[in-house]
């Protein structure tokens, strides 16, 4: 584990900025999943790779024993998964949207906002 | 009493929510509850001013491990001026927002919105920062997409792209931070910070914060996604996002940079020096390039980002407390200048400059009102910009900085030849007469003149009362650069 | 998209769904499970009979709008808060009552919260996939 979660974590990374760098909207987005997904497995590793048992009390023990594993990544990775999830949608629902006013899927032809609003309306594009 | 700060904007928020089937009574609850905000942060600020700091442990889990609020100066003053800025937006609004949008959720994600700001503004643990910058994101890239014209969607895909990115990042650093220190509290994480000896992987992980928060507060080399997207957003929204939220990625920085990576300072300041003149400059030089009035006033929010982050870089007392003075003027001035654009764009029916014209004789007070925000930001005495670049200026120039401080004067006479074209473009020159543009045929009502008053008004107040004003800003860069009463009124009463 | 297969076997498949989801919901605050991931099972078994019969079919099967569904929960969330405030202690402490009863186990405030946030996470994931369903 010690090793092949590192070795996971680099190839989500470098295939997540691949895909961000990307033309297509739909593969944008889906770069940017992978970079979250990338993240919460990093913060996971940071929190220590033990075997040991989850981090649960007993139906009988008032308090935690023996070691047990560290709770707070995981509530932080819960909590970054839920996030994620909706920006993610957002974006996607975004993106949808955006093909269906303008039809476009490039996003080296998604620059109609950076131009000056003469420009636009000259072309006749807005 | 910090509570209350984030329970009356939630609160209001979800009775807009659940009352959208009657949006006619949206502006008068929108009101009331940012009255109320404004109210509770008035009070947060009288008991902070004296140097203490507040603090609540939510659900009673003792910090470092359960939920921590914090109040010091620096962030009471941060809540007020968001208070001060939502109240205004909260009464422009009326103007802009028709039935319909009030319907679709506009006021609802408003006070959404700001209880995400002042979250982030009153957190005392990293990640819980992340969560109130996606609470607040989220309700920004909807409030973004609300009119959903093709432009629109196009500045919110930017916007939301980059924004993800830098969320990423973000993440990123809380695990690596989390896995050297073993906390995410910011006090304990200061505690633990400046008795490390081995502090390379800390450079690291203040490297990818510096990416992460700087693209939230839109810094050089990463402030693209700003210009091609705040233009797009309805008026009020743009003038909420242009006061406040790139100044949630500033306090962000100066938080991070004064509290916890303090460790070798010849490192990462000088990074964010370079950093600052860059964004100064190229934010100026964008500007002059610009003819629509919204892009104009998007490209000086990153020029002046710069001074703030050279507050931040020069780190000394001083420099930090023009830091903070810098902020305090900006959010006010700049709130009010895209207000006043939506009150000339109401008019005439263009935010193009060109096209613009013969305000100051139509109407010599809207006219007033815009000349005291734009001086101000172009640094003309006795308004409030003048005393927040002097005190940044006069930092540099104690630590003979003076690279930084010959950009920052020149930047700031590019501001003002950039105030003085809006002047003269939209408010002196004749109007020209084309065919198929005309007047709306709309005048300014009372109503959207009286936040704008308001913001004027305050602006005079700090640039006449500069000497108190400052010394609240001197008081937050104290307390900001000597850690132990602010680490003591965290973790004191827990152990 | 109809399918007679996904239809015939949503029948059993779904109220099972729904009582898992309030399994999951009410023994959250002791053991695996909470508001959350109870949500998410509820929405997928809406979800699955939105595939199958179409988002008209999936509103009525929900009963409230999506968007009220989503603020009354926040709402809820909120007010699990305030008895902490109100008997002295910070907000969110967690109050308990003494009996315990069968497999709920402990009542207490903390399950107004979770209550809250099943809501929450069942309204805004109901109308993110009849958002995506209603323009395709």
């Amino acid at each position: 584990m010690q090793l092949f979660l590192p070795l996971i974590i680099g190839i989500l990374f470098s295939a997540g900025f691949y895909l961000l760098l990307r033309r297509n909207l739909l593969k944008v987005i889906l770069g940017i999943a992978l970079v979250a997904h990338a993240a919460n497995l990093l913060i996971f590793t940071m929190g220590g790779l033990k075997t040991t048992r989850p981090p649960i009390i007993a139906e009988s023990k008032k308090m935690i024993e023996g070691l047990v594993t560290d709770p707070l990544p995981q509530a932080l990775i819960l909590t970054a998964i839920v996030i994620g999830f909706g920006v993610q949608v957002f974006a996607l629902i975004l993106a949808r949207r955006l093909y269906q006013q303008t039809g476009i899927s490039d996003i080296n032809a998604v620059k109609n906002s950076d131009v000056n609003t003469e420009q636009v309306e000259k072309d006749g594009s807005l | 009493m910090i509570i209350s700060i984030l329970i009356i904007p939630l609160l209001g928020g979800i009775i807009l929510l659940l009352s959208s089937k009657r949006p006619r009574w949206h502006f008068t609850v929108n009101f009331l509850v940012s009255s109320a905000s404004l109210i509770a942060a008035v009070i947060v600020l009288t008991q902070t001013v004296s140097g203490r700091i507040l603090t609540l442990q939510i659900g009673n889990w003792p910090a470092p491990f359960g939920i921590t609020l914090v109040a010091d100066l620096l962030s009471s003053v941060m809540v007020l001026l968001t208070a001060i800025i939502g109240w205004a937006v909260a009464i422009y609004a009326n103007k802009y927002v028709n039935a319909h949008q009030a319907g679709e959720g506009f006021f609802a994600l408003m006070q959404l919105m700001l209880f995400g700001i002042y979250g982030a503004f009153l957190t005392g643990d990293m990640f819980n920062l992340y969560v109130w910058f996606e609470v607040l994101l989220i309700a920004s890239f909807s409030l973004m997409t609300l009119g959903s014209t093709s432009r629109q969607t196009e500045g919110a895909f930017k916007y939301v792209l980059l924004n993800l990115v830098a969320s990423a990042f973000f993440l990123v650093g809380i695990g690596l931070l989390y896995g050297v220190a073993g906390t995410l509290n910011m006090a304990d994480l200061a505690r633990k910070a400046a008795m490390m000896e081995n502090t390379i992987v800390l450079q690291t992980v203040a490297l990818i914060f510096m990416v992460s928060f700087g693209i939230k507060a839109a810094v050089f080399p990463l402030y693209f996604w700003l210009p091609a997207s705040y233009h797009t957003a309805p008026i009020p929204v743009a003038a909420i996002f242009a006061g406040l939220l790139t100044k949630v990625g500033v306090y962000a920085l100066i938080r991070v940079f004064s509290l916890i990576f303090i460790h070798d300072t010849n490192f990462t300041h000088t990074i964010l020096l370079i950093v600052a003149g860059l964004t100064m400059l190229s934010g100026v030089i964008g500007a002059a390039a610009q003819n629509d009035f919204r892009r104009i006033l998007s490209f000086h929010i990153i020029s002046q980002i710069g001074y703030m982050i050279m507050g931040l870089a020069l780190f000394t007392p001083l420099a930090v407390a023009g830091a903070v003075f810098y902020i305090i003027h900006h959010i006010i001035v700049k709130s009010n200048l895209f207000l006043i654009a939506g009150i000339v764009e109401r008019i005439h029916g263009s935010f193009d400059v060109s096209r613009l014209g013969d305000v100051y004789k139509k109407w010599p007070l809207l006219a007033l009102l815009f000349f005291i925000p734009a001086f101000s930001l172009a640094g003309i005495p006795p308004l409030s910009g003048f005393w927040a670049k002097l005190t940044v200026i006069k930092a540099g120039l104690d630590i003979r900085q003076f690279a930084i401080v010959f950009v920052a004067l020149g930047v700031g006479l590019l501001t003002i030849f950039s105030m003085t074209k809006i002047w003269a473009q939209v408010f002196w020159k004749e109007q020209p007469i084309t065919k198929e543009h005309r007047n709306t045929g709309n005048n300014p009502v009372w109503m959207e003149l009286i936040p704008v008053a308001f913001l004027a008004l305050l602006t005079i107040i700090i640039g006449l009362l500069a000497g108190p004003v400052f010394e609240i800003s001197n008081r937050a860069a104290e307390q900001l650069l000597n850690h132990k009463p602010y680490i003591e009124a965290v973790l004191g009463g827990g152990r | 998209m109809r399918s007679l297969i996904l239809n015939t076997a949503l029948r059993f498949i779904a109220p099972i769904m729904f009582l898992f989801s309030f399994f999951l919901l009410v023994r959250g605050h002791n053991n695996p499970g909470g508001g959350f991931i109870a949500g998410l099972v509820a929405a997928a078994a809406i979800t699955l009979y939105t595939l199958s019969s179409g988002v008209s079919y999936g509103r009525r099967l929900l009963q409230i709008d999506a968007r009220l569904l989503t603020g009354s929960g926040l709402l809820l969330a909120l007010i699990s808060g305030i008895p902490a405030i109100t008997s002295g202690q910070s907000f969110m402490t967690g109050l308990w009552l003494e009996k315990t009863i069968i497999v709920i186990g402990k009542l207490g405030t903390p399950i107004l919260f979770d209550a809250g946030v099943f809501m929450v996470v069942l309204g805004i994931t109901s109308n993110i996939i009849f958002e995506l369903m209603e323009h395709n």
